[in-house]
């Protein structure tokens, strides 16, 4: 909060697209998503994703390499709604107290 | 230009995310999970026109924006004026030779305040004037982002803080104004129904919205947590519910004339409804719905909503 | 170089017209308004020169006002060249988007046919309508004639793309006063204006090569940092319409001035007024003289930003400044035009009485007997050496 008018865009314009990544909203969260790696059908064969679909946080990082799958929750931006653990399938997914 | 909408997992995967993380919707929220629907269907360069609303306010509070494609909020009542402006420079401009890219899709969102409400005018306007650009209105049923006031969208017996659940009124008296069937009626080539949960049907919809030659207009269902006072985790299957009670059916209508039952609803309508009490309890707003002097009340809005249904069916040609 | 005479064409426009036909040379991208009287002869005859295939601007046939000044946004917002039209109570359905364009920093180009505003409904000329716009954030200029109109119109999208300025510029004319009157008008070559103009280049826009966000919600931390910016941008106004003037004159021999002086250099009493009662002003001031009685006159071309310094040291020489104005603002001190006169006084060695007439409300006529009256009356509080505040003159009392 230190940039003088003459030193920030005309207008209110946000030039940098998608900067509200510097803004966590992981400190919202009260219950925390926990993966059993077991259960999950994105690590088993691939297909599901319905947790990475349904993220209003865009928190669920669903990556393949090499025909291997990896799954992992963005901490730093999901606020804990639940809404993962509701839609998993195979209720791969449970919250925890933070 | 892409030329199929992702709709497979791993398809999704590959698309650029048009939301980023940071945004400040409420926990739970449906309307960002909406708008990462809404990027699935893109087609290429798109700019994005949003009126004044939960999702204008919480994406972009200055210096951080979500929004990774050209987004522009003026106000509240003219998102569909503003797009229509956008469209038409660019078209003049690239028949000009001053544009460079060849093709630029419009998008113009509003919640429903300001697609219901106020900003239902310069809806119309657009739409009778045949811009080729896509309305969605994400519809969380009230005034939201000002302290949950009832809209023309919201369901009767809803409680909001402008209809509140007394000892003698119980909730929204109204009805919902039928905003779909309202704007098939300017008889544009496409108008359907959405909601999150049955993702892929809203992805190919939204789809054929941006595909159709002339407006578009979506209406996608979109659960509010904090408004309705809802579990968080449920924002997903309270909007599958909202489809299986028959009080946000799936359809599209071509023209203003051609009606279709979406297959959703129409797997909805093999196994009939299910009674809105479902719907209601899940939401605190529609709590005291179940208070004893009210149960004819409510009978009354189950008697609206098959009414509702089998007009639809009708229509579609759904038996 | 100025443009030969043989290259010049002339017609008898209205006000209207001659906006119109300015409007076609200024190769607009997009032009959206929504009918409103004495407004409407400018969409007319620019739907006209669409329909001859003579622009190739997207004409956009809006449902409101509100919704025209909101798509001029959006038109402005992706780069576009973009006007509209409006008058009265279709203004002021403008309102709210009327601050947006400012704040968004939209070089939207409006021309106002200035009337009356409700109620009851008038559609008579006042300044009502461009005064309730005041502190909106465009540039306001009014203009005396026809031929001023068809300049200053293409002078304005000079002005308001410059990215020194980057603020909407209202082009004001007295409803049918001058919107539909017909006067000589002398206009340039499309291939002039085209050259003057060049193609707008904007400073930032709505590009999906380079996404930005336009709009956002900001807050104690910053809004008010744009509003300075905003100020500056509104302020150093004047010195790019004295740029783009010098450039226009080169091309035409016509200049206005922030504002016009006549015989003001040993005025006692200096009328000031703007728009078509600048002309009646300075036959007054004519007849006047010949009777003994220095007056003179400040025809105000540019009412916002308000020339202040420049117009203090014309008046400072006075005894006093007879205001002439067409619009109130009910319960101030004051009226618009002299609460910015009093003001640029206050500072000045030499302060002249200031006398405030609202004359000519819902287009009731200002005939050069309405000045004589306030030229008489302003001699009587010289005489006295106490004026009223204000006094209104014309109505029957």
């Amino acid at each position: 909060m230190s940039e003088k008018y003459n030193e920030i865009p005309i207008a209110g314009n946000i030039i940098e697209p998608g900067n509200s990544e510097k803004y966590k909203t992981g400190g919202w969260r009260a219950e925390r998503p926990i993966l059993s790696d077991e259960k999950c059908l994105w690590l088993k064969n691939g297909t599901c994703g319905r947790c990475w679909i349904f993220c209003p946080d865009m928190a669920v990082i669903l990556t393949e390499k090499d025909g291997k799958h990896a799954f992992a929750f963005n901490y730093d931006y999901c606020k804990g709604c639940g809404i993962c653990a509701n839609e998993c399938p195979t209720d791969a997914i449970h919250l925890e107290k933070e | 230009m892409s030329n199929k909408p992702a709709v497979s997992i791993k398809d999704m995967l590959k698309q650029d995310l048009i939301l980023s993380s940071g945004h400040r919707m409420c926990a739970g929220c449906g309307a960002p999970t909406v708008i990462k629907l809404m990027g699935m269907a893109l087609r290429g360069p798109t700019i994005v026109c949003n009126s004044t609303g939960c999702l204008e306010v919480a994406t972009t509070i200055y210096p951080y924006t979500a929004w990774k494609i050209p987004w522009i909020h003026v106000a509240f009542e003219n998102s569909a004026a503003v797009a229509s402006g956008a469209l038409e420079a660019i078209n003049a401009m690239r028949e000009k030779g001053h544009y460079k890219h060849e093709h630029v899709d419009v998008i113009a969102i509003g919640g429903d305040g300001g697609s219901f409400d106020i900003g239902f005018g310069a809806i119309s306007g657009a739409l009778e004037r045949g811009h080729d650009f896509v309305y969605m209105c994400y519809d969380n049923g009230a005034y939201q982002n000002t302290g949950i006031q009832r809209s023309g969208a919201t369901f009767t017996g809803q409680e909001t803080t402008t209809s509140w659940a007394g000892k003698v009124i119980p909730g929204k008296l109204e009805r919902k104004k039928p905003l779909a069937e309202i704007v098939a009626a300017h008889k544009i080539p496409y108008v359907a129904t959405v909601e999150p949960s049955n993702f892929r049907d809203f992805i190919m919809k939204f789809r054929k919205a941006l595909d159709a030659e002339g407006p578009g207009f979506i209406h996608a269902f979109s659960p509010c947590p904090r408004g309705w006072r809802s579990a968080t985790e449920e924002t997903i299957s309270i909007s599958r519910l909202a489809v299986e009670t028959g009080l946000h059916p799936l359809y599209e209508v071509i023209n203003g004339e051609e009606w279709i039952m979406s297959g959703p609803s129409k797997r909805v309508a093999e196994a009939g409804l299910k009674p809105v009490e479902e719907y209601f309890k899940t939401q605190g707003q529609f709590k005291h719905l179940f208070r004893p002097e009210w149960e004819g009340f409510r009978k009354k809005i189950q008697e609206q909503v098959n009414h509702d249904w089998e007009v639809l069916k009708k229509r579609c040609g759904v038996e | 170089m100025s443009v030969p005479k043989n290259k010049i064409t002339v017609e008898g426009l209205t006000g209207d017209a001659a906006i119109a036909y300015a409007l076609k040379q200024a190769d607009l991208d997009v032009l959206a308004a929504y009918p409103i009287t004495p407004q409407t002869i400018i969409v007319e005859d620019y739907q006209h020169f669409a329909a001859n295939g003579e622009v190739k601007a997207h004409v956009i046939p809006v449902e409101s006002e509100h919704s025209a000044m909101s798509a001029c946004v959006g038109a402005s917002a992706v780069g576009g060249r973009v006007a509209t039209a409006s008058a009265s109570a279709g203004l002021a359905l403008m309102w709210e988007i009327l601050y947006c364009a400012a704040s968004m920093r939209m070089p939207i180009v409006f021309t106002v046919a200035n009337r009356a505003l409700s109620a009851p409904i008038n559609i008579h000329n006042d300044h009502s309508d461009g005064m309730g716009m005041r502190d909106s954030g465009f540039i306001q200029l009014y203009c005396q004639s026809s031929q001023e109109a068809y300049d200053t119109t293409i002078m304005a999208f000079k002005i308001a793309e410059n990215h020194d300025v980057l603020l909407p510029v209202m082009v004001g004319i007295d409803g049918f006063i001058l919107s539909h009157n017909v006067e000589r008008v002398e206009m340039l070559p499309d291939d002039v204006v085209s050259k003057f103009l060049g193609v707008r280049k904007p400073f930032i826009a709505l590009d999906p090569d380079k996404p930005i966000t336009m709009g956002p919600l900001a807050l104690t931390d910053y809004y008010f940092e744009f509003k300075e910016q905003q100020d500056k941008a509104i302020m150093g106004a004047p010195k790019v319409y004295k740029e783009v003037e010098k450039e226009f004159a080169d091309l035409t021999g016509r200049k206005y001035g922030l504002f016009e002086t006549h015989k003001t250099n040993d005025a006692d009493i200096i009328i000031i007024a703007m728009s078509t009662m600048g002309g009646t002003a300075k036959v007054v001031a004519d007849a006047m003289r010949e009777k003994g009685d220095k007056v003179g006159v400040i025809r105000l071309k540019m009412f916002r930003p308000f020339p202040a310094k420049e117009i203090a040291k014309v008046l400072g020489k006075a005894k006093a400044v007879a205001v002439f104005e067409k619009a109130m603002s009910f319960g101030a001190a004051t009226h618009p035009l002299a609460l910015e006169v009093r003001t640029a006084l206050y500072d000045a060695e030499e302060r002249p009485m200031v006398v405030d007439f609202v004359v000519g409300l819902g287009g009731r006529d200002v005939t050069p007997m309405t000045f004589v009256e306030g030229i008489e009356k302003t001699k009587k509080y010289i005489a006295k050496g106490k004026a009223p505040m204000y006094e209104t003159l014309g109505v029957r009392k």
